[in-house]
């Protein structure tokens, strides 16, 4: 019978994440979840939807809009034996709980030597590509990757949204899961089943001879297109979904190198300061001797997210971006 | 159930030996800054000992506090040992947080100190949490947050204080208002005179009583303790106080932004030397006796103090353990 229910069948990416909320919430009973109108109203996402009827108020709450008060109440309720899901409607709003996610959230534990344990997960929506301007659209996963003590995943189909978010609730740390608004209508396989998408783990999701793009988030979906593309240049791309930034699987980017000889970051986050920027140093580290050409970067300009679609469109990086970027990398012509 | 706590002749000594032991302490730790034995910087609570000692009188290890800069008054008062304490103050792998966390992150959560903070306003969340946490694991529980005036301008608190509220949550507000944000005046830092005047913006009360008199502290707190654990909310408790030494380290007198006249003048409402008077006064504590509970408290400093010199500073190969669970 688990097999039977372990069958995959079709989801959306914002019914995975609703999915694995309730499995969550089943599982664990000193969870709770808190945000801004998450309860009555569903979500502005819709993610939450028939949750709090399912679960009741006093377990999914609204809050005030008060981001530091929803990080700070996620501290302290999790210092103290709770597990909380907190709920930051657009990553852009983390600036408004920075001391709380960077001084308090990813210190505590080592602050206090060890002796405090806090199983925070902390749901947020990246990404541009809805016009919704500067402080909408925003990916700032390097910011948070470079705090210890934090785990930052990201979640690029709606299987592993669902299996990041189970996995981020079952740590015992705190576990930023980044989503990615563009991709809430994105049908996929999703088991029915409760599974863990191990943290710390990429995912190869297009296997490949000579080529390696390492890429997370809707990025994902723009590396496989532009893998195709490349193909009838002869170009035989691996394509690696990170879903984990931190911890990074180094490993698995560093194996796929070795056979390929040529690799790609590629981020819809500003390039300059990016990510990438990491990941390619620790290539250039680790496989110096391996590489044909220097490692390229694909990531948005160093500008705000612009609100008229014609900029946006032009800003957001996609697969052309990546082909052209390939292009000129390897000098290939045409 | 919990049952509230009177003030019998017990608890009137119990909180004297806890004034004594800050005092003692805070003196102690800042002679060894001075003598460069303590790294860093030490935020002393010399002169607020009646504030740590009348509200912890409430509470047990199970009631959680956050605390400030200015923490080891709060968690010597919440049952904090000397020596883990002194160990910590001086880097050693034998303190409360195996030198990594120091006076500014102090802390033990078996006694439910959730630290020390480096951060002014870091608190009041973290308070928030834990009385969020109290209540739903259906606990009678309660958080105090120690925050001071200076704090009282950060917009955590505005978020935390109006979240308590909203779900009523289990915690008390403990403002010590010691007159100075760092090194500005109250006058200098906000418009008003009365931080409690700001509870009734979040919908709690907001109590004043003077944080030089234990008692009056331990009276004020009894009733918000009450209040947060029958259910009732939070309150906003704001007491009156002054710290002796500069906002860091021991130097007290000679200061550019404060008059010495105006240090004697709270010097002369010390907390100590006001609820010693009362206790000969009343016959409570006998000359003999007080001068025992000094002596002994001496001898526990000089015995953790040893302790905290003699134990092994960290390994260095632990500098990434401990970021993970």
């Amino acid at each position: 019978m688990a097999d039977q229910n372990n069958k995959p069948r079709q989801l959306t990416y914002v019914m995975a994440i609703n999915e694995a909320i309730r499995t969550v919430m089943q599982e664990q009973p000193n969870a709770f979840a808190a945000g801004e109108d998450i309860g009555g109203a569903g979500g502005v996402y819709g993610y939450y939807n028939g949750i709090q009827e399912q679960f009741g108020t006093d377990r999914v709450y609204d809050t005030p809009i008060s981001e530091k008060g929803i990080v700070g109440l996620g501290v302290g309720a999790a210092a103290t034996g709770c597990r909380p899901i907190l709920d930051l409607m657009f990553i852009d709003f983390m600036g408004e709980c920075m001391d709380e996610v960077a001084n308090q959230l990813a210190k505590m534990r080592y602050m206090f030597g060890g002796s405090a344990t806090l199983p925070v997960t902390l749901l947020t929506m990246a990404g541009a590509g809805a016009s919704l301007a500067a402080q909408h659209s925003q990916s700032l996963e390097a910011w948070l990757c470079h705090l210890p003590g934090l785990k930052v995943v990201m979640a690029a189909t709606p299987a592993d949204a669902k299996g990041l978010i189970i996995a981020a609730a079952r740590d015992d740390n705190p576990v930023i899961v980044i989503m990615m608004k563009t991709l809430l209508a994105l049908n996929g396989e999703v088991p029915e089943d409760s599974y863990a998408t191990p943290i710390g783990k990429a995912n190869i999701v297009r296997p490949g001879e000579n080529y390696t793009i390492v890429t997370w988030g809707r990025m994902v979906h723009e590396a496989i297109t532009a893998a195709e593309q490349l193909a009838r240049s002869g170009l035989d791309a691996e394509v690696i979904d990170a879903r984990s930034l931190q911890p990074f699987d180094t490993e698995t980017v560093i194996a796929s190198v070795r056979k390929t000889h040529r690799a790609m970051v590629a981020h819809e986050a500003v390039r300059y300061g990016g990510l990438g920027g990491e990941v390619a140093a620790q290539i250039q580290e680790l496989a110096f001797d391996d590489l044909d050409a220097p490692v390229a970067r694909v990531g948005a300009p160093f500008a705000p997210v612009p609100f008229s679609p014609v900029l946006e469109s032009a800003y957001v990086p996609n697969a052309e971006t990546i082909v052209a970027e390939v292009r000129s990398q390897l000098r290939i012509e045409g | 159930m919990f049952v509230t706590v009177e003030l019998t002749n017990d608890v009137l000594k119990d909180m004297h030996r806890c004034m004594v032991q800050i005092r003692r302490f805070e003196e102690t730790a800042g002679k060894l800054m001075e003598d460069g034995k303590i790294p860093g910087a030490l935020h002393l609570y010399v002169g607020e000992e009646a504030i740590a000692s009348g509200v912890m009188a409430h509470l047990s290890k199970e009631d959680q506090i956050t605390s400030t800069h200015r923490g080891h008054g709060h968690l010597i008062a919440k049952g904090g040992e000397f020596d883990r304490m002194f160990a910590e103050l001086f880097g050693k792998a034998t303190g409360y947080c195996k030198g990594k966390g120091g006076s500014m992150h102090i802390s033990n959560m078996d006694l439910g100190m959730l630290g020390a903070n480096g951060i002014v306003g870091g608190g009041p969340p973290i308070a928030t949490g834990a009385a969020f946490s109290n209540k739903f694991r259906k606990t009678d529980n309660v958080a105090c947050c120690f925050f001071g005036d200076g704090a009282s301008n950060e917009g955590s608190l505005h978020e935390a204080a109006n979240m308590a509220a909203l779900f009523k949550l289990p915690v008390v507000f403990v403002c010590e208002n010691n007159g100075f944000g760092e090194y500005t005046s109250q006058a200098n830092h906000q418009a008003i005179v009365d931080v409690a005047d700001r509870a009734q913006g979040y919908g709690m009360p907001g109590v004043i009583v003077d944080g030089m008199d234990a008692v009056a502290v331990f009276e004020g707190a009894r009733e918000a303790i009450a209040r947060a654990r029958a259910g009732d909310g939070p309150t906003l408790l704001e007491c009156k106080t002054y710290r002796f030494y500069d906002h860091v380290g021991v130097r007290g007198m000679g200061l550019s932004y404060r008059s010495d006249e105006e240090v004697e003048f709270w010097k002369k409402r010390d907390p100590i030397d006001q609820f010693e008077a009362k206790l000969r006064e009343q016959n409570i504590m006998a000359e003999a006796e007080i001068q025992a509970v000094y002596e002994q408290v001496a001898a526990e400093i000089e015995a953790a103090v040893q302790f905290a010199e003699e134990s092994p500073m960290p390994d260095p190969s632990t500098i990434t353990e401990d970021v993970y669970a």
